[in-house]
């Protein structure tokens, strides 16, 4: 077994096992952190077939952004997660059939490990030797150009998700002093400011 | 690949090195330390009086927005990388669709901007 | 080569670029207070493109490496999804704006999710389709959780997402395997990789898997869970819209998938889809009977229609296809219509839903009833309307293909699913007197109502020409 075999069974047991653990953690905020431990996992596997740029945007997406926003998530529901589990009985005969229908097709798959003709071909046609040019690069020569379509809808697609994170969520409280930066740039003295002359032994 | 995973060795070394250390902490607290809990010692400290509520509180939704809004420009960021890097090859039309890109997520920027889902309060 | 790419895409640039400045236009003015001027505006685009669309015989053009397909099947489905969508935010803008849901955002959504399905119906790529549809997807997940004050429509919205998650994700997974081990995820490099009209084992796993996908998209049994609650939960303008455009553009990507990725393998799939067609069918047919909630029963009609929509598709024939763009460009008639009516009625200012408040509805409100009666005549498919000639010719292509016994499963559905709808017309005419309902309608609204029914009286004549049409269109797709 060489050093990459060894690390592929490495990560992968990693992964097996934290996300049999995601799901069977007691405390939500366990589940997260054991995901976290399975996306680190991934990543290594990643690293592993030498996609290093999607190995770094496992790491800065996912376990950077995601992850915590799950952790929100998961402290924002009032959920009590024990009568959410309490369901599991119930179902679980039903979800490890799925799961063992789903297994027996993925096995299937597995057995007849038999590609199209010219599917190698048509694969290697466009993935260049990881020897002459980076990965980060070769994906940069193809998203920005031969993909550009799909480029531009996944920019709608984030504009789209921008719009439903602010309509979904944003409450604007009325009645609150908010600091209005342009009214407070033109503020002076003269503006903000009077003077008034009081004698002694008269009030205002 | 093995040229591959050479690259990686220093990382391999690090990280060995950080979970080893990481583990020794945690076994010397389990073997070594003294240990004597009791239900009064664990509770929560309030000044005087028992603990009213639960110390998990839910969080409010904003704490949602801002990160949800960070996401996106991270992915944003995310397609940045490869664009800098085949910066010399990807020629006009690469640049100018990550400045029609750009463009669109700055629109979402002024959107949300005006529209004060930067603001706190 | 970029400027025939972008040539095009066209119609979906102008509208995404449209909703884009109309983002940016409303929120530096008015906000909220311009949103009737965007839902104008926006239905006005949208009504242009599809004129432009329609009258632009381009013949079939390929964009951006195969990758996105222009020719009379996509611009028939664009049309419809164009007309559709602006028929019903119009239709419902009155209706909105009462409830207090009639935000800027929502035309903006409205012609993002327009550009999604545009792209759908247009896919040449599985990766471009995967696009098109989460784009349509995550705009409708938005506004069906739009009314954010209410238990239910957050409900909507969030099981929607959920399961539209999941969808996504089967329909990720199918689109994985079939690159694959097809090497390739460009619906053109596919359907070579076909032999002697079947598909390898591991291509066939990962079309049932893509199949799975949509079927969750066009609400097909067993995928179906969703649709009566979002439907029931949404705010009812909104569901209107769930009910037609995103109906057809789902129909039309799976279209495109079958015919233009797996269309040597019909075989293949015909199976699949008969299976679906059958369950969607019956199932659409006996839940509705129990329905008190008129939304929650338009669900089950939706999922029942969509069943004959599939049986079209199964026959895997030229005039399958027709049937099925015909019986799609009824069906969205049709629910314009019904849900135009469904989205006035109110009690005391308040949105009722309830089937009994129909109860003697024809004795104050004469006209309106009357339409209604023709829609839902229709929609059960009751001979002299139009909506017995889209089953017509669904059934016609089923025996054409040698699926008889489908289509006598889909005669003994639509028999039974016809008793609640007539049911409804029994309640209006004959039922018994209780509190009522009012029906104060937009002139927009009434205009829908009125006229979807009057098309599906004169479309007799020879379906207001849309059959030469849906053949050009299913002539594209299919060769």
């Amino acid at each position: 077994m060489s050093v990459a075999d060894f690390a592929f069974y490495a990560f992968g047991f990693i992964i097996l096992v934290s996300g049999l653990m995601t799901v069977a953690s007691k405390n939500p905020v366990h589940s997260v952190l054991w995901l976290i431990a399975t996306f680190l996992g991934a990543t290594g596997l990643f690293v592993l077939l030498g996609a290093e740029f999607l190995a770094m945007l496992l790491m800065i997406v996912y376990v950077g952004a995601v992850a915590v926003l799950f952790l929100f998530v998961v402290m924002m529901l009032d959920v009590d997660f024990a009568t959410l589990k309490g369901g599991l009985a119930e179902y679980l005969p039903i979800g490890l059939l799925i799961g063992v229908i789903l297994l027996m097709e993925l096995g299937m798959i597995f057995g007849v490990w038999q590609f199209a003709d010219g599917a190698e071909a048509a694969r290697a046609a466009i993935t260049p030797n990881i020897g002459e040019i980076h990965n980060t690069a070769a994906l940069g020569q193809i998203i920005f150009d031969d993909y550009i379509l799909i480029f531009q809808l996944s920019g709608l697609i984030l504009l789209v998700a921008m719009i439903g994170a602010i309509v979904l969520t944003m409450r604007h409280r009325p009645n609150i002093k908010r600091q209005n930066v342009v009214a407070q740039m033109h503020r002076d003295p003269a503006k903000a400011m009077e003077l008034k002359d009081i004698k002694p032994g008269q009030g205002l | 690949m093995d040229e591959l995973l050479r690259n990686y060795l220093p990382l391999v070394i690090f990280l060995g090195l950080a979970i080893a250390l990481g583990l020794v902490f945690i076994v010397a607290a389990a073997v070594l330390a003294v240990r004597n809990p009791d239900p009064e010692k664990n509770s929560a400290y309030e000044c005087g009086f028992n603990a009213f509520d639960d110390a998990r509180m839910k969080f409010d939704v904003r704490f949602y927005l801002v990160a949800i809004l960070f996401i996106i420009f991270d992915l944003e960021i995310a397609f940045l990388f490869p664009w800098a890097v085949a910066f010399k090859d990807v020629g006009l039309i690469g640049f100018w669709s990550m400045m029609v890109f750009l463009a669109v997520l700055t629109i979402g920027f002024a959107y949300e901007w005006k529209k004060g889902a930067l603001e706190w309060e | 080569m970029i400027n025939a790419d972008i040539q095009t895409v066209m119609p979906e640039l102008v509208l995404a670029v449209f909703a884009m400045l109309a983002l940016l236009g409303a929120v530096y003015t008015g906000k909220d207070k311009v949103a009737r001027l965007l839902v104008w505006a926006t239905a006005a685009v949208m009504l242009a493109l599809a004129l432009w669309i329609g009258t632009n015989d381009a013949g079939a053009n390929s964009a951006f490496a195969g990758s996105f397909t222009d020719d009379a099947f996509s611009r028939f489905a664009k049309v419809a999804i164009l007309i559709s969508g602006a028929a019903v935010m119009l239709a419902g803008r009155a209706t909105m704006e009462r409830r207090g849901l009639l935000r800027f955002e929502y035309p903006v959504l409205i012609a993002l999710a327009s550009v999604g399905m545009m792209v759908m119906v247009s896919a040449g790529d599985l990766m471009v389709l995967y696009m098109g549809l989460e784009l349509q997807s995550l705009s409708l997940y938005v506004i069906a959780a739009l009314n954010r004050d209410s238990t239910k429509s957050s409900e909507a919205g969030l099981k929607y997402f959920v399961l539209g998650a999941l969808s996504s994700g089967l329909l990720l997974y199918g689109a994985s395997l079939s690159y694959g081990y097809a090497g390739t995820t460009l619906f053109s490099g596919i359907i070579t990789s076909v032999n002697d009209g079947h598909v390898g084992m591991g291509l066939l796993i990962g079309l049932a898997f893509v199949v799975a996908g949509l079927a969750f998209k066009v609400s097909a049994v067993p995928f179906h869970m969703w649709t009566p609650d979002v439907y029931e939960g949404s705010p009812t303008p909104i569901t209107a819209f769930f009910a037609t455009a995103p109906k057809l553009a789902a129909m039309g990507l799976l279209a495109r998938v079958l015919f233009d990725a797996f269309g040597g393998a019909i075989a293949d799939w015909q199976q699949i889809l008969g299976l679906l067609a059958v369950l969607s069918m019956f199932l659409g047919a006996v839940a509705a009977i129990g329905q008190k909630n008129i939304k929650r029963l338009m669900a089950y009609s939706s999922i029942a229609h969509m069943g004959f929509a599939l049986l079209g598709l199964a026959a895997g024939t030229v005039f399958g296809v027709q049937s099925m763009l015909v019986y799609m460009a009824i069906y969205l008639t049709m629910n314009v219509g019904t849900f135009a009516f469904i989205m006035s009625m109110e009690r005391d200012g308040k949105p009722i839903t309830d089937i009994s408040s129909l109860n003697l509805y024809a004795r104050t409100e004469p006209l309106k009833a009357l339409a209604m009666l023709v829609l839902l005549f229709s929609l059960a498919g009751v001979p002299p309307m139009v909506g017995f000639f889209g089953k017509f010719y669904v059934l016609k292509a089923a025996v054409e293909a040698g699926l008889t016994w489908l289509a006598v499963a889909g005669v003994i559905a639509s028999v039974i699913g016809a008793f609640y709808y007539l049911r409804i017309v029994y309640f209006m005419y004959f039922g018994e007197e209780n509190d009522g309902v009012e029906t104060n309608m937009s002139p927009a609204a009434w205009v829908a109502l009125v006229g979807s029914a009057a098309i599906m009286i004169l479309g007799v004549v020879n379906l207001l020409g849309i059959e030469g049409a849906a053949a050009t269109a299913a002539a594209a797709l299919v060769n």
